[in-house]
């Protein structure tokens, strides 16, 4: 009991994170058509600068944990979502109108350039980071196994939900989210409302980068290293829990990010953590035979 | 004579490397409302979308109040006043009715909306009941009230308007052809394209009639309803209304 209950925690944990770089694929798919799949290296690069910044802060001096998290943090953010939209724009944009494959292509071009950039820049080892939040306290005791819940794990729930509702509310109710939207669902239209269509798609990659970028640093505090090929399996597992909820929904993404987070622990904990992996991809195979537009996803019936 | 409000010279249009619109003159002038009618695929929706912008004119000049507007990107064109409720409504089908009207207010300035909200639920009440419903699961008639309110909530110079009575049953197009008047009444310029030609004729104060890309014939409203050819062309058959008048 206890020791399912610790794997319900890593589960969720885990689960959060694929949740938030599987917002990006989401949106971006939502609003383009497109995977982008560069995403995860995207996410990559967040925990890269999420490094460099823990560092910067050190060598600054700056100790008061909270603050160093919450500069870093933004500091993160902010270059990232630089990333992404500049990925829009030298990438994307230019082939908006051409077929299907050519942009497909142009971001599996991206995602080996962003690899083999940070490869290049940033050398090809393992980067570690020094522990920031030490310390967990324990949740329950049976007397054999106590359930920890680390201030890590803790600082991953707060910052998913409290980015989660900041989300929810952009989207739903404010003007940048209605047009958001409205690209979406035809942009030819939105564009005679009046909508800055390329403004709000520049936007939408620019958001997706923030969120996986949180993602990278989560995971950079969590599990204490980078190196620059982490993007590859997070990317796929992040895509496969887009897909898995729906991809196009987003409470799709968080939903796939959880079971898909969930099912790699519990599988790690109950049966072979080399299978884990096998285990993810073959839940999503078995969803999409039986709802092939996934937990969440609509059927494509208003396409027009 | 009131100066022209929109003025289409020599336009050409193609999708791929077919013309659509090959050498369109056309002029709106302020407080007028002007039809274009003409058989299917003569290039009636094309030119309202051109003069958006999508497609882009391949050839020719679109000018607005005195400013070329030809290389402009669409959402520029819609901020300085020309407005469409385009063929086929386009209303966003997962977006409420408030939400539709919301984002069709894009271009107004965010002082106006309360006040232009009420405006549209009064000249369409049924919107004001539905507001909270999405827009894909209204009917047709309701989707081209909120098609037309929608573009109304941007405050509108031009306002352009494809084939709004198209689908409807005769009571709520005789209802949408009073709201058109009326809101002309108030002073607002319309370019109304109508296969119903019977109707668009009686309303309009000039018009012009398109086949296959290009004006074949253009005049008053009244003129054209009295042209035979006109009459044999668009208006005999279908139209119960339009018995002969000369
Ligand atoms: N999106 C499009 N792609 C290719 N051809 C089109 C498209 N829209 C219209 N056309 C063609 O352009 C011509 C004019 O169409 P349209 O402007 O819709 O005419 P109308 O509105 O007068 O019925 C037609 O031959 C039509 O087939
Ligand atoms: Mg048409």
């Amino acid at each position: 009991m206890a020791y399912f209950l610790q794997q319900l925690i890593n589960g969720v944990t885990l689960g959060m994170i694929y949740g938030l770089i599987a917002i990006g694929y989401t949106m971006v798919y939502g609003i383009i058509g497109m995977i982008n799949f560069a995403h995860g290296e995207i996410y990559m690069i967040g925990a890269f600068i999420a490094v460099i910044a823990f560092g910067v802060i050190g060598v600054l001096g700056i100790s008061f944990v909270p603050l160093a998290l919450l500069i870093v943090l933004i500091v993160t953010m902010v270059f990232t979502a630089a990333y992404g939209w500049t990925l829009e724009r030298v990438a994307y944009r230019p082939l908006r109108d051409a077929p299907r494959l050519a942009p497909l292509i142009s971001a599996i071009g991206m995602s080996f350039f962003l690899t083999n950039y940070v490869a290049i820049v940033q050398g090809a080892r393992v980067k570690p980071l020094q522990p920031v939040i030490r310390g967990d306290f324990i949740v329950y005791d049976d007397g054999v196994f106590s359930v920890h819940l680390t201030y890590v794990q803790m600082l991953i729930w707060t910052l998913t939900l409290v980015l989660m509702a900041v989300f929810a509310y952009l989207i739903g109710r404010t003007a940048f989210g209605r047009a958001q939207r409205c690209v979406q669902q035809d942009r030819v239209m939105a564009g005679l409302v009046g909508i800055d269509v390329d403004r709000t798609i520049a936007a939408t990659f620019v958001i997706g980068a923030a969120l996986a970028s949180v993602a990278g640093m989560m995971v950079a505090l969590y599990y204490g290293v980078v190196d620059f090929f982490m993007g590859f399996l997070a990317g796929i597992k992040a895509f496969t829990a887009a897909v898995l909820g729906g991809i196009g929904s987003l409470p799709g993404a968080i939903l796939g990010g959880l079971l898909l987070g969930l099912v790699e622990s519990l599988w790690s904990a109950y049966f072979s953590i080399e299978y884990k992996d096998v285990a993810a991809f073959s839940i999503l195979v078995l969803v999409l035979i039986f709802r092939p537009t996934g937990l969440l996803g609509r059927p494509e019936v208003e396409k027009v | 004579m009131t100066e022209s409000l929109l003025t289409v010279e020599g336009v050409h249009a193609h999708y791929g490397h077919i013309a659509a619109l090959k050498g369109v003159d056309l002029t709106v002038r302020r407080g007028e409302i002007v039809a274009l009618i003409g058989a299917n695929g003569a290039g009636k929706s094309t030119l309202l979308m051109t003069v958006c912008g999508r497609p882009r004119a391949s050839g020719g000049r679109i000018q607005f109040d005195g400013e070329d507007i030809t290389r402009l990107p669409t959402f520029e064109i819609v901020r300085r006043g020309i407005v469409q409720a385009p063929e086929g409504r386009r209303i966003f089908p997962r977006l409420t009715v408030l939400e539709n009207l919301q984002v069709g207010a894009t271009p107004a300035e965010a002082a106006h909306f309360e006040q232009d909200l009420e405006r549209v639920y009064a000249l369409f009440p049924v919107l004001a009941e539905r507001r909270r419903q999405r827009g894909g699961t209204l009917s047709g008639g309701e989707q081209q009230m909120l098609a037309i309110a929608r573009a109304l909530m941007a405050r509108p110079r031009l306002l352009l308007l494809d084939e709004p009575s198209l689908g409807l049953a005769p009571l709520m197009i005789q209802q949408i052809f009073r709201v058109i008047a009326d809101i002309n009444a108030q002073g607002m310029t319309v370019l109304l394209v109508e296969q119903n030609a019977y109707h668009a004729l009686k309303l309009a104060s000039r018009a012009y009639v398109l086949a296959a890309g290009k004006v074949i014939l253009s005049g008053g409203g009244a003129e054209l309803l009295a042209d035979p050819q006109v009459r044999a062309a668009y208006l005999e058959g279908g139209q119960p209304t339009a018995k002969p008048v000369g």
